[in-house]
């Protein structure tokens, strides 16, 4: 699988990595985690995708110790997690930050003693301490805030300090458990940036877990698709996007502004033509061919009753990415054409259906 | 109402105060950790002891179904070999700080466990050893729950040092039953019921006070 630095050695490892949760009553033990073997590339921002229940947390769970493999191996920088005794893992935790949904943070200490605590428990001096804290604060953009509250700031602000907090040790990986899952879109994005910067400034490898195709869109180099336990896919977001294979993915994808269909039009798809139909077909552009004019070609090599239906232009992963949904005859001969000029020109199609 | 009777009932105030903070303080004391253990000790918590921690409970339940007059009672041998004697305040704390400790542990435990579980999480993810969990987070953000449990274990330990007056505890109790009861003198009882309603609104009003300072949550 491709990976954004394929020649570094992996920040995380999983190899074989089974969780079973013993069941509560008479009940057969759960399969949380079903044979997971990935990589997270160091430097990377690497994202988890999954449904409810895939066992996204209980993954994110092992790289810092909080849960146990049943069997396999987690590493962490080399390190071997499952071999560690409880001093070991508290010593790995410190050079692990992490930043969850609903932020977590001390109710009872202002702003700045909440981003000291992982200080104070590290034993680390009041005036290191003091020496740390203020540079986060800025970093994350509340220096005006660090006598506050929690209760007194918005969620946004509450996770802004949640990731100082995670940073207070200077750890090298950062997990995020559905850190933007609380936050409207808007609030949602500036966290993102700021996760960004931070994996681009401090060069740390972050690890996110997440159930909106959205946010790994949006910051991820890399991505695995989770479900039921099980990696169904991975590897460069772009790609994952671009050429979906699994339908787990295809599924998460689909809730994306922009590849999603006309309500009406979705509704009215068949699965088979019959005569006098249109197919539906999706192109997607990237790279090169995203900066060909290649729905005018493609107008004049497949005949002028092509119509496009929906269409965006985006980013993923910093690459230019366009989808465009159209509509031919489907016969034979118009079909043959469409898809000799497709292949022609190296686009990805996907015939999604056809309507009457 | 005479000098000498006025005398009486402050000398009784002050008997009352000094059962109600002696124990308070003792009860409040052993009750802390005690509550603590119960809260972090069951199966897969903080310092996992589920059988310790079920024997526990169940010497806590059973202190505190005893109804206080029969511990006092019931524990007398106990006290005489702590103080030396069987009646008086000095005697009356030991049956008050026994009632004190089971009480005051079930209101920490309750107000430990109301301690959001996510807190735990990020502590122990920030490698926190289990001793700083439950002083850095734990006691410090069930600060104020824990303010209000000491206040209502004062509270009622009013009452309670009241009653110890009936078996010859000394205090207000002790001088409502003998003057306003035996001797048949309303205006003592009423007195004494006057001084231990304000005692216990005083106690009510600086718990309330101080917990809500401590309380950041709803500001
Ligand atoms: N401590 C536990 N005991 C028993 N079962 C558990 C435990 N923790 C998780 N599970 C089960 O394991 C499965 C995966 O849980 P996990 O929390 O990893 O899912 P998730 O992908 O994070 O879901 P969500 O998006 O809802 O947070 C779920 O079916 C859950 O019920
Ligand atoms: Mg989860």
């Amino acid at each position: 699988m491709t990976q954004s630095v394929p020649h570094a050695a992996p920040m995380v490892t999983f190899t074989g990595v089974y969780k079973h949760f013993a069941a509560s009553g008479s009940g057969a033990a759960f399969t949380a985690l079903d044979g997971i073997d990935y990589s997270v590339a160091k430097g990377s921002i690497t994202g988890i995708i999954g449904r409810s229940g895939a066992g996204k947390s209980t993954l994110i769970r092992l790289v810092n110790g909080l849960e146990q493999a049943s069997s396999g191996k987690v590493q962490v920088d080399g390190v071997d997690v499952g071999a560690l005794d409880e001093a070991g893992l508290r010593t790995l935790r410190r050079s692990i930050g992490m930043i969850f949904q609903h932020f977590n943070l001390l109710s009872t200490r202002t702003v700045f003693d909440n981003v000291a605590l992982p200080l104070e428990i590290a034993g680390v001096g009041k005036a290191d301490i003091e020496k740390r804290v203020r540079p986060l604060l800025d970093l994350v953009g509340l220096a005006d805030k660090h006598s506050r509250y929690p209760a007194e700031l918005s969620g946004g602000q509450k996770q802004r300090i949640g990731i100082a907090r995670a940073l207070a040790t200077e750890p090298k990986l950062l997990l995020s458990d559905e850190a933007t899952s609380a936050l409207d879109p808007e609030t949602t994005q500036s966290i993102l940036d700021l996760l960004k910067t931070i994996n681009a400034d401090l060069g740390l490898t972050v690890l996110l877990i997440t159930h909106e195709m959205e946010v790994v869109k949006a910051v991820t180099s890399d991505v695995a698709v989770i479900d039921r336990g099980r990696i169904v896919e991975s590897g460069r977001t772009f790609d994952v996007f671009t050429r979906p294979a699994h339908e787990t993915t295809r599924a998460l994808l689909s809730g994306l502004p922009g590849s999603k269909l006309p309500e009406t039009l979705a509704r009215s798809l068949k699965p088979a033509p019959e005569a006098g139909d249109r197919a539906i077909v999706r192109i997607t552009f990237f790279g090169a061919t995203a900066e060909r004019p290649l729905v005018s070609q493609l107008i004049s090599t497949v005949g002028t009753e092509v119509n496009i239906m929906a269409g965006t232009i985006d980013e993923i992963g910093g690459e230019p990415y366009g989808s465009l949904v159209v509509a031919y005859a489907a016969t034979p001969e118009t079909s043959g054409r469409a898809e000799r000029f497709f292949t022609e020109n190296g686009l990805v199609t996907e015939v999604l259906g056809y309507v009457a | 109402m005479s000098p000498d009777l006025l005398l009486l009932i402050g000398k009784a105030t002050l008997d009352t105060l000094r059962m109600v903070a002696i124990a308070g303080l003792i009860g409040a004391l052993i009750g802390l950790p005690i509550g603590v253990f119960l809260a972090t000790s069951g199966r897969g918590e903080l310092f996992p002891a589920p059988n310790i921690n079920r024997i526990v409970g169940l010497i806590i339940n059973a202190l505190r179904s005893t109804p206080f007059i029969i511990l006092v009672v019931a524990i007398i041998p106990f006290t005489r070999l702590l103080t030396g004697t069987s009646i008086g305040t000095k005697a009356a704390i030991v049956p008050l700080t026994i009632a004190t400790i089971p009480f005051f542990a079930r209101l920490v435990e309750a107000a430990i466990r109301e301690v959001d579980k996510g807190l735990i999480e990020a502590a122990r993810a920030m490698g926190a050893t289990p001793p700083q969990i439950v002083f850095k987070v734990l006691l410090a953000e069930a600060r104020p729950a824990l303010t209000l449990a000491l206040t209502m274990t004062l509270v009622s330990l009013i009452g309670y040092s009241a009653m110890v007056g009936a078996v010859g505890g000394g205090g207000l109790g002790d001088l409502g039953i003998r003057y306003g009861y035996q001797r048949f003198m309303p205006d003592v009882m009423l007195v004494v019921v006057i001084v231990l309603i304000v005692l216990v609104q005083l106690v009510q009003s600086a718990g309330d006070a101080l917990a809500r300072r401590f309380d950041k949550k709803s500001r």
